[in-house]
């Protein structure tokens, strides 16, 4: 056990836990934070996702003793009310089915767009490739992205 | 006009109650009013549960409109689309309407099941009729207020108007007055010309929660001192446990207990949701999901095999049956021999026209040709999970369940608590596909929280999910065409079977369209636990026809839509035998209307390969094509036209999307899903080595064309997924020259772009 001092979503957090612990699970079950979802455990389905200093990145695999000064972003935290323009465009679209996914979709998808604000359909099949979703809603995971790349 | 009657025998479907401090609560069934039986015969036979109140109907004396709906949502958009027929006949604003998951509770909610496509269909009527009544109860109130005839009062938007006297009044300011008037005996329903609300797309309700994280599903349960549960399943079907060494496990940070759990008492008679092949399971518990998950690796477990055995069924009448499950730890390798050679020598003669063995002898050419494919894994994003709190004389149960009317009664048998005491919530559940019918997981969840006395959440990893069995069975069909000097069809003949059951549905399409029919079944007995799979039968059978029909119609030098439409006109002007299972109109209306929307047999500019295919099932109509191209020497996908035919479209753009959500799905396992057994041990476990299909590999567009109708909703959560099977494979065959038959057609081989 050791404690670690984490800024998530711009709030200071304080969590005493085994330091292989994945962030997932600290965000899970130590935080509250349970936006972000289980999937697989092996950054293999990117239902994990948040963003670490802007990046995405697997939670299910990042360990919070490597977390460090990092900020750390979760579906909780992407915006305040939920008007980030990648969540505005997915209710636009209404993109979600069952919905397990969106959360890691659109942690990805507002990675993507902060890096490359006009994504051709090739660069969002690579960022967007890691995140399954089961329930097929991927044609309008591409339309809800151009749309909000138009609206940001 | 339609008018229907909300009551049978003098008993109603509905109770209006008033609200305390002001309004209206009508209590109504979700089901009711599907069948109002018209002979006394059938009469005799009308459930009680259609009775039973389950649905709730809250006008507020602000004007807001509360629906509870009662229907666990999986995805398919029931919480939306439901409360929309309700609000429909009532003749409010959408935007006055709030949606709630019903309280959850079975003991009111009985009959709630979330499966084979049926959400909408049965509960059209009863939804409609619940709105109807309120709004005449509204209107009565009134008339009586007002002292003037019901009949001249209209309702638009919540508001209630009379015109020669220039009153009107809101509904909310009514509703207390008419919660004291008499439930009417009957009610008239809107014409569908009139509906200002059903056809026109509203917005899913749980839309803003879903993109900003809220806690809906059933893994985000959490509560005061509540334990985290993982449980280990034998590593192979086949297998059982031995001996557990835990003292390593028990020594780590965190952890409460180790223990195991037998889920059933050896005279149980299992119903079907307790599919499972694992009945004695251990389980660790601690305080987090990583301590379990580090302790559940060092568990240091001997597995035995379990031999040769055998599980008391209950049947259809009552009584139960004894099932043999074989000992051997199996083998796909071994399976697909063993599924060609049956499929070469004996099966069971299902329906027979004419005489085919007579049209085989003597055709002038016999087409014949083989398919298959393998188990499948379910694999909802969620994976499955539990959370329970059970106590001496009360079992509190949440989570994502499809069943829980039925686990109800397996988890009270299991308990020996009686039903009342049982109380199963359901949650949002992250897909089911027919996975969460089958709730071990939630007597699992029941038993440990029993044994560790405590509040728990069983959580299945990925692997646990993906290997714990419950698998849509392996399939094999072999079809057979007689055709005769002239190329004209004169025999069909489908030998199809599966492990350990088969994929045939006699009655389809084509039968009743070829003079000379011939259908069989024949399964294997398997020690691996199966269960319905998105469309189950059908998710198979359609491909594998559609694409033979396509081979048939090449030998026959004809159009495949053409074809198609030929022997749908045979059908329906001269139908073959009998309990032909469609219509044949409606059939071939999806397939004109897919051909006239798409480019089939017009010149492009581009260089596409289409691939057609049409079916019928879960009480939908579905044509598909499809149209690839070859990019750097590789087919990709790059447009899907659907045509589809659900009676009714309720709300169109939900439809849209769970109609492409099975066009993806459908692509990806035609192409790239399967499960392997090797000496009984899956040989996928998780996404790296069971694939699914991604983001880049969904087609790049998606048109979905639905046919104008009056006819009365049908579903759309299965339809649309078995036919693109078809549709690949036979645009595969014109882009690559190549005919595939063994799905998944890609396995491995990155061959598309
Ligand atoms: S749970 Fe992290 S990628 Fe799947
Ligand atoms: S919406 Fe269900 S998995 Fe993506």
């Amino acid at each position: 056990m050791a404690t670690f001092d984490l800024t998530i979503n711009g709030e200071k957090k304080q969590v005493d836990v085994d330091p292989k612990t994945p962030l997932l699970w600290v965000l899970r079950d130590h935080l509250n934070l349970v936006g972000t979802k289980y999937g697989c455990g092996i950054a293999a389905c990117g239902a994990c996702t948040v963003h670490i200093d802007g990046t995405a990145m697997r939670s299910c695999v990042f360990p919070i003793s490597e977390v460090g000064d990092n900020t750390v972003t979760t579906i909780e935290g992407l915006s305040e009310k939920g008007d980030h323009p990648v969540q505005k465009a997915w209710l636009q679209h209404d993109v979600p089915q069952c919905g397990y996914c969106q959360a890691g979709q659109i942690m990805s998808a507002s990675a993507l767009l902060k890096d490359n604000p006009n994504p051709d359909d090739k660069a969002i099949d690579t960022a967007m490739n890691g995140n399954i979703c089961r329930c097929g809603t991927y044609t309008r995971i591409k339309a809800a992205i151009k749309t909000a790349a138009k609206n940001s | 006009m339609t008018v229907i009657k909300t009551s049978y025998n003098r008993r109603s479907f509905l109770k209006a109650t008033a609200i305390a401090g002001g309004g209206m609560l009508l209590s109504f069934n979700w089901l009711a009013g599907c069948n109002i039986p018209q002979t006394k015969e059938k009469a005799l036979e009308m459930p009680k549960e259609w009775f039973e109140l389950n649905g709730f109907l809250k006008i507020g004396e602000n004007g807001v409109v509360t629906i509870q709906s009662p229907n666990p949502e999986i995805g398919q958009n029931v919480k939306t689309s439901m409360p929309m027929i309700v609000a429909e006949e009532l003749d409010v604003r959408w935007e006055d309407v709030v949606v709630e998951q019903a309280a959850l509770n079975t003991g009111v909610f009985k009959r709630q099941l979330a499966g084979g496509s049926q959400s909408i269909r049965q509960g059209w009527k009863g939804l409609r009729m619940a709105g109807a009544t309120a709004k005449h109860m509204l209107k009565q109130a009134a008339a009586k207020q007002w002292e003037v005839p019901v009949e001249e009062i209209s309702a638009k938007d919540g508001i209630l108007s009379h015109k020669s006297t220039n009153k009107s009044i809101g509904y909310g300011a009514i509703a207390s007055a008419a919660s004291q008037l008499p439930v009417p005996e009957k009610v008239t329903l809107k014409e569908v010309k009139d509906f200002g609300i059903i056809g026109t797309s509203r917005k899913n309700v749980d839309g803003k929660d879903i993109v900003t994280g809220k806690p809906l599903f059933g893994i985000d349960v959490q509560k005061e001192g509540m334990l985290i549960a993982m449980a280990t399943h034998p590593p192979a079907f086949g297998m059982k446990l031995k001996s557990v060494e835990d003292a390593a496990a028990k020594a780590m940070p965190g952890i409460k207990d180790v223990f195991t759990i037998q889920l059933f008492n050896d005279d149980y008679a299992r119903g079907f949701v307790d599919s499972t092949a694992h009945s004695e399971l251990v389980v660790v518990v601690g305080n987090t999901t990583w301590e379990v998950m580090q302790a559940k690796k060092a568990l240091k477990i001997e597995w035995k095999n379990s031999g040769e055995q055998t599980l008391t069924i209950k049947n259809f009448r009552g009584g139960t049956v004894n099932k043999k499950l074989p000992a051997a730890l199996e083998n796909s390798v071994v399976h697909l021999s063993q599924m060609k050679q049956i499929a070469a020598s004996t099966a069971k003669e299902v329906r027979k026209d004419g005489n085919p063995a007579k049209a085989f002898k003597d055709a002038a050419k016999i087409i014949e040709r083989s398919y298959s494919a393998p188990f499948l894994a379910h694999n909802c994003m969620e994976p499955m999970n539990f959370y329970a709190n059970v106590t001496k004389d009360k079992a509190e149960l949440i989570g994502p369940v499809q069943t829980p009317e039925f686990m109800e009664k397996t988890v009270a048998a299991r308990l020996g608590m009686p039903l009342e005491n049982i109380d199963i919530q359901m949650t949002r559940m992250g897909g089911g596909f027919g996975r969460r019918l089958y709730g071990h997981f939630l007597l699992e969840a029941a038993l440990i929280s029993q044994q560790a006395n405590a509040p728990v959440k069983l959580v299945y990893t990925r692997e646990d999910d993906m290997t714990h069995g419950v698998y849509r069975p392996a399939y094999y069909a072999t079809y057979r065409a007689a055709l005769d000097k002239d190329n004209n069809l004169i025999g069909f003949h489908v030998r199809a079977g599966g492990i350990p059951e088969g994929p045939l549905v006699a009655n389809r399409f084509p039968a009743g369209a070829v003079d000379n029919y011939l259908a069989e079944d024949w399964s294997i007995d398997s020690n691996i636990s199966i269960g319905a799979f998105r469309a189950p039968r059908s998710n198979f059978i359609a491909g594998a026809e559609q694409s033979f029909l396509d081979e048939i119609a090449e030998a026959m030098d004809k159009d495949p839509i053409a074809f198609r439409l030929e022997l749908l006109k045979r059908s329906k002007e001269v139908p073959v035998g009998e309990k032909n299972d469609y219509d044949a109109d409606r059939y071939a209306g999806v397939l004109e209307l897919v051909r006239d929307k798409s480019d089939w047999g017009k010149e492009s500019t581009k260089d596409l390969h289409h691939g057609v295919s049409a079916y019928f099932c879960h009480n939908t109509y579905i044509a598909q094509i499809l149209d690839m191209a070859t990019v750097d020497g590789k087919p990709k996908i790059e447009q899907v036209h659907c045509a589809v035919d659900c009676g009714i479209v309720v709300n169109p753009d939900a439809a849209t999307n769970l109609t492409e959500g099975g066009i993806v799905d459908g692509i990806g396992h035609a192409l790239y899903s399967g499960l392997t057994f090797k000496d009984g041990v899956p040989q996928q476990s998780n996404f790296n080595n069971y694939r699914l299909i991604r983001h880049s590999e969904a087609p790049e567009k998606i048109a979905v064309h639905f046919v104008k109708s009056n006819i009365d909703p049908t579903g759309l959560g299965e339809p649309p997924y078995p036919p693109i099977m078809g549709a690949v494979a036979n645009a595969l065959y014109r882009a690559t020259g190549k005919r595939f038959y063994d799905q998944p057609f890609m396995g491995d081989k990155d061959v598309l772009g």
